[in-house]
């Protein structure tokens, strides 16, 4: 009922809807989220996902040790479709780890208030979601347990990678992705473990959180630095996030391959990840905010603003689209222009249709500011863009790899169920990483959220 | 070693943000300069008025981004042409528009670690035991209280004269500090 009269309040065409509901105090904001974390007692709905996913996890392990007894025979690559789901789920990971980066970074040094109740968890989302990514890679190079040669170290053969090849700046890119965002993401917990430290009654936790929180102890001197901290490394990751999906786009865009072999590709992935990423955000936010109370934090205004990024970068995905189609036409090859039909027409058809439907006829609802206002319909919509850029790595990857230039080489793929259970095991690996970071972490950024509060009261 | 006064100092509790600035701001005016203020988030003009002016942070991450941006590129050329010179398709040995991506995730690689590391450092973290810890109300610094410390190494601090000083700024309590 709360929510019921919340939402048709703001709805459809708003006064503007304030990022904290007014009648917050630094004490108030403080105890409500750090609550979540020191006295409220499981639930059974939290043990109920959390094994939910952990059994998932649980299946990613199996899939994982079938995989490093047998090798990768057991998946449905092979030449021609030699990269599959491997590479299609560490691209979707990746890319739905961009907008945690882009909330905390880049919203921050365009000072965006309104990220500073989504940042804590977009930042662990992102985190959780490289780890996903991080582990495809390394399972596809075959002999995972040698994958450290892809790293420049002196060794006893005398080798060293070679730097030319974007697979290499692959390494590169997503292991400092990887570095930078946990950094990120623990310097923006140090207050909040001080917080946590001095509010735990019981000497475990206070043990573990005064760890961690490395006597934090809020002096001016040390904030002023922090901040300082804290914006340059905003100012790092911003190029950085952009970077890092421009050198995946890279291990494509590098190749001659037909499909693949496309100057739009960079920017294009660069929005791609940004908008799966948002959706991804809507997606675990809107439950989240549901269950643990906290709509006063993640207003609609939140959801609105989110839902109108989706829309801007699904229309440059569209763009992309578009253009990918225009040149393949234009350049006059035949064999990109194949490649085109081949898309649209060829086999695989139905996922390029579905591909589309997903990605840019069904989220042009959120045009519609009723649309925007409706919790479970976003939440729809952000599933759906969730499964739609996920075919578009599918159609990018299987489908241009399926048919290139000589016949005689062309094949079909099909996923076995060792695929399946390692894709979705990986989504149980990324939600027991989630669950746990709900229950032991705050899940909001508490002293950003009492900053809030000074200018809320200003206003 | 110099003989440890008996208290750490002397430490007034504050409920807003103005009332803590502006106590801050007359104990730097009245000459102390072993001050410190303690706040649950970054207040703005805080650290100034304690007498905290400029950062060697941003020095210190230049530097690791220009170590990590030699360190990327210098690599790269060194194992492509000096140490394993390898002819990719009669290209030149050192390519370096493909060496940029790499050289460019180093540079923010280096520059992030000179980031955090240096904030930790310059802060004197970690430090897991601090006298300030001692009183019990200053756990409330990290909820919704601010304080106001003037340490007992501060040439002008004497006990009860300080302590007048604190009280005159209209705290809502006025601590000593054991050490």
């Amino acid at each position: 009922m709360a929510d019921e009269r919340r939402e048709s309040k703001y709805a459809p065409s708003p006064p503007p809807t304030p990022v904290l509901e007014p009648g917050h105090t630094f004490a108030s904001v403080t105890d409500k989220i750090s609550t979540i974390v020191l006295t409220r007692r499981v639930t059974t709905g939290w043990l109920a996902g959390f094994a939910i996913a952990f059994l998932l996890m649980m299946m990613l392990f199996y899939a994982l040790a079938m995989l490093f007894l047998t090798g990768i025979g057991i998946w449905g690559n092979n030449v021609p479709v030699a990269w599959a789901f491997d590479i299609i789920n560490f691209v979707w990971w990746i890319g739905i780890g961009h907008a945690g980066t882009l909330i905390s970074a880049i919203l921050l040094l365009l000072r965006q208030q309104w990220r500073t109740s989504i940042n804590r968890f977009a930042e662990a989302m992102t985190l959780f979601a490289v780890a996903c990514a991080g582990l495809y890679p390394l399972i596809h190079v075959g002999r995972p347990w040698v994958a450290y040669w892809l790293l420049p170290y002196p060794n006893t053969m005398g080798l060293l990678p070679q730097f030319r090849s974007p697979l290499m700046w692959d390494v590169f890119a997503v292991s400092t992705y990887a570095t930078v965002s946990l950094m990120f993401w623990f310097v923006g917990l140090i207050p909040d473990l001080a917080t946590l430290r001095d509010r735990a009654r019981h000497i475990v936790p206070k043990t573990i959180y005064g760890f961690l929180a490395m006597g934090w102890r809020g002096s001016a001197r040390h904030w002023h630095r922090y901040e300082t901290a804290y914006l340059l490394l905003a100012g790092l990751a911003t190029p950085l996030v952009v970077s890092v999906h421009t050198v995946v786009s890279f291990d494509f865009a590098v190749s001659v391959l037909p499909g693949w072999n496309a100057t739009i590709f960079p920017p294009y992935f660069v929005a791609g990840a940004i908008y799966s990423g948002f959706a991804m955000v809507m997606t675990l936010s809107i439950p989240i905010r549901k269950f643990y109370g906290l709509e006063d934090f993640i207003t609609m205004r939140h959801l609105d603003n989110m839902a109108k990024v989706m829309l801007a970068t699904g229309l440059i995905v569209a763009y992309g689209y578009m253009m990918e189609t225009f040149m393949a036409w234009y350049s006059g090859s035949p064999a990109e222009w194949f490649m085109i039909v081949n898309r649209m027409t060829g086999p695989y058809r139905f996922w390029y249709w579905l591909l589309i439907a997903c990605n840019i006829v069904i989220p042009q609802l959120l045009w519609l500011g009723k649309v925007r206002a409706q919790v479970f319909l976003l939440w729809v919509i952000s599933l759906v863009v969730n499964v739609g850029m996920w075919l578009e790595r599918f159609v990018i990857i299987v489908v241009s790899l399926h048919r290139d230039y000589l016949p005689s080489s062309w094949g079909l793929y099909a996923p076995t169920k060792w695929d399946w259970a390692t894709y979705i095991g990986s989504i149980g690996l990324f939600l027991t990483l989630l669950f746990l970071f709900i229950r032991f972490l705050p899940l909001i950024s508490i002293f950003e959220i009492r900053a809030l509060v000074k200018e809320t009261e200003k206003r | 070693m110099k003989s440890r006064p008996p208290i750490y100092g002397l430490l007034a509790e504050f409920h807003t943000p103005e009332e803590v600035l502006a106590a801050a701001r007359r104990t730097t005016e009245a000459g102390y300069q072993r001050t410190d203020a303690f706040a649950p988030y970054p207040v703005e003009g805080l650290a100034e008025a304690v007498g905290h002016h400029h950062s060697r942070l941003p020095a210190i991450v230049l530097g690791g981004g220009l170590i990590g941006c030699l360190t990327g590129f210098g690599l790269q050329y060194w194992s492509s042409t000096l140490y394993y010179p390898l002819n990719v398709g009669g290209r030149p040995l050192n390519s370096w528009p493909a060496f940029i991506p790499i050289t460019f995730e180093m540079t923010v690689l280096v520059a992030a670690f000179a980031a955090v590391l240096g904030m930790l450092a310059l802060n004197g973290l970690p430090m897991p035991y601090h006298p300030l810890f001692n009183v019990e109300q200053f756990a409330l610094a990290s909820r919704d209280r601010f304080f106001l410390v003037i340490e007992a190494t501060d040439p002008l601090f004497e006990k009860e004269k300080t302590r007048r000083f604190l009280e005159s700024l209209k705290p809502h309590g006025v601590y000593e500090v054991e050490h």
